[in-house]
């Protein structure tokens, strides 16, 4: 059912080399194609919209679910919700991410709107990988929409990366947490030509003892543009960082307005936001060991945004 | 052998600075030479020069028989041409061991890693995938530099101040690494200093001043007794004024 042009779409979002064991649910051109459930994990199409329920059971113990979304044809909108329930204290992995091919001239866009309900002492580790291909005219698009609700005593981490081949992104991602709840989301996202990414992440530090950490790497090519706006909001006892890098060249554009907005004496929020170019120093060091110049700078942009 | 004739270096600005002028030196296969002089006297324009990371205004730079003047940074790292950063920059996201695998050309075997960083006082087990970020103090990445220069089969290996942050480990063992890569390897030896322990380590000293060697001090004058110990009293004592520091040693 998967052709060659498939599977490679799948190596590239979720490094998938063959079916995943376990659960997974891959999605084609806006239909399921393949899925498989577990004892503890079951996936149930949505009856009133496209999308699925992935259920996961208490205490699941280090189990994946692979959802990933590839499309190839051109001229597709496709559009998705998937709720994720997270059985308390279970420990799970989720690898989700879209791929574009489109070869054509007309647009083709996917919307995943992904809602989770993390209920107490979970742990979850989310991975989104987005990657586009194709010579035709027809843009890339994508535009996930991300909205976690954490309770007590969890811990969750994310990881969004968009490395290649993206158009254009608008990345909306609202988090809540609550008492003794832990956040990381890593971000890593370079765009090149006239692409066009925003990222938007709002997470509100509810409870006592939550934490939250967003650390965001970036590089801007060409005459690409990058917006970002980051705001953690500290209603309680609690501690937040925000730490944005990015990397400016040719005639790129990055706007990035971190925010913290503190409504408790004892919330503890920092901010750090820096844009700057390459290092001439860092070039020289790596050239002084033999590199060209520009395996030099590919050399320390690939670290940059591992 | 390197040898530079009549190199000089200017930048032009609101007005026109000369930081070397007109230097002609020979530095020989497996010798060590001691580059020593006043702030801001062009000690490291000269280290620059001869990387490539700076360009002559004018005069040529000759390696091993071949014009070299001309050549980029990487070229002149491949005729096998070092240089160990006074401030070495950091990388986030660049592990200690991707950038000694780098020095190694990519054919190292994890022991060798090792062994370079215990080379440098370093453990190996604690600093191999670290990154080589802010998270890393001055001394550390310096000691790190230091190996990454060791981890090449070099001709020529040029340090700009390497006893510079590096507090906590003793110049007398870092003293002891150049002693050990001048017994072990044929590789010309240039060190940018002002220790008194690096620079009895030399065959010769050069006293830079005003962008001239002044003074180019051979090895029997170095190991007179006192000489360094005036020499390092007496350049801490005059600071930048670089004539009076030639008196010195005059």
């Amino acid at each position: 059912m998967l052709n060659a042009l498939d599977n490679l779409m799948l190596q590239k979002i979720a490094d998938l080399h063959e079916i995943p064991q376990g659960a997974y649910n891959i999605r084609k051109n806006g239909e399921g194609i393949q899925r498989n459930t577990t004892e503890n994990i079951d996936i149930v199409p949505k009856k009133d919209r496209p999308g699925i329920d992935i259920v996961v059971k208490p205490h699941t113990k280090g189990e994946s679910v692979y959802i990933p979304v590839i499309v190839t044809e051109e001229g597709v909108t496709d559009v998705v919700y998937n709720t994720f329930e997270i059985g308390e204290f279970s420990d799970v992995e989720i690898i989700a991410g879209c791929g574009i091919h489109n070869s054509g001239q007309h647009k083709s866009e996917h919307d995943g709107i992904h809602e989770f309900f993390i209920n107490k002492g979970a742990r979850m580790k989310y991975t989104e990988k987005h990657y586009g291909q194709g010579e035709g005219a027809g843009q890339r698009v994508l535009n996930p929409k991300t909205i976690i609700h954490a309770q007590e005593d969890t811990v969750i981490e994310l990881e969004l990366i968009q490395i290649m081949g993206i158009d254009d992104t608008v990345r909306d991602t609202e988090i809540q947490l609550a008492k003794g709840a832990k956040l990381i989301v890593t971000e890593r996202l370079l765009t090149n030509m006239e692409q066009k990414a925003a990222s938007n992440i709002t997470v509100e530090l509810l409870g006592e003892d939550s934490s939250a950490q967003i650390i965001s790497r970036s590089v801007a090519q060409g005459k690409s543009e990058q917006t970002y706006y980051f705001d953690l909001v500290g209603r309680n006892k609690c501690k937040g960082h925000i730490q944005c890098d990015a990397i400016i060249m040719d005639d790129a554009v990055i706007i990035s307005t971190p925010k913290i907005s503190a409504h408790h004496s004892d919330a503890q929020l920092v901010h750090e936001a820096a844009i700057g170019k390459l290092e001439s120093m860092q070039l020289i060091k790596l050239m002084s060991l033999g590199l060209t110049e520009k395996e030099a700078e590919d050399t320390i942009l690939k670290g940059f945004l591992k | 052998m390197l040898e530079l004739k009549k190199v000089s270096l200017s930048v032009e600005g609101a007005r026109r600075v000369d930081i070397l002028n007109n230097i002609d030196l020979q530095l020989l296969d497996k010798k060590i030479y001691a580059i020593t002089g006043p702030n801001g006297s062009g000690k490291s324009s000269l280290a620059r020069i001869i990387m490539g990371i700076a360009q002559p205004t004018s005069g040529s730079i000759i390696f091993n028989g071949d014009d070299i003047t001309h050549m980029d940074i990487a070229q002149r790292a491949h005729l096998g041409i070092g240089y160990a950063f006074q401030s070495p920059p950091r990388f986030k996201g660049i592990k200690v061991r991707d950038v000694l695998s780098l020095a190694m050309s990519g054919n190292e075997k994890e022991e060798k890693i090792c062994d370079l960083l215990y080379s440098v006082g370093l453990c190996s087990q604690e600093y191999l995938d670290r990154d080589m970020d802010a998270s890393l103090s001055g001394g550390e990445i310096k000691r790190i530099e230091i190996a990454t220069i060791l981890a090449r089969n070099l001709k020529m290996a040029v340090f700009d101040e390497p006893e510079a942050g590096i507090d906590l480990w003793s110049f007398q063992r870092l003293a002891e690494t150049f002693k050990e890569m001048h017994e072990k390897t044929n590789t010309t030896i240039v060190i940018i200093s002002h220790q008194e322990r690096i620079l009895e380590l030399a065959d010769e000293i050069l006293l830079i001043a005003n962008g001239s060697i002044t003074k180019n001090i051979p090895k029997e004058e170095i190991l007179k007794k006192g000489f360094v110990d005036n020499l390092c009293a007496c350049a801490e004592n005059c600071g930048k004024v670089g004539e009076k520091y030639a008196k010195c040693i005059g």
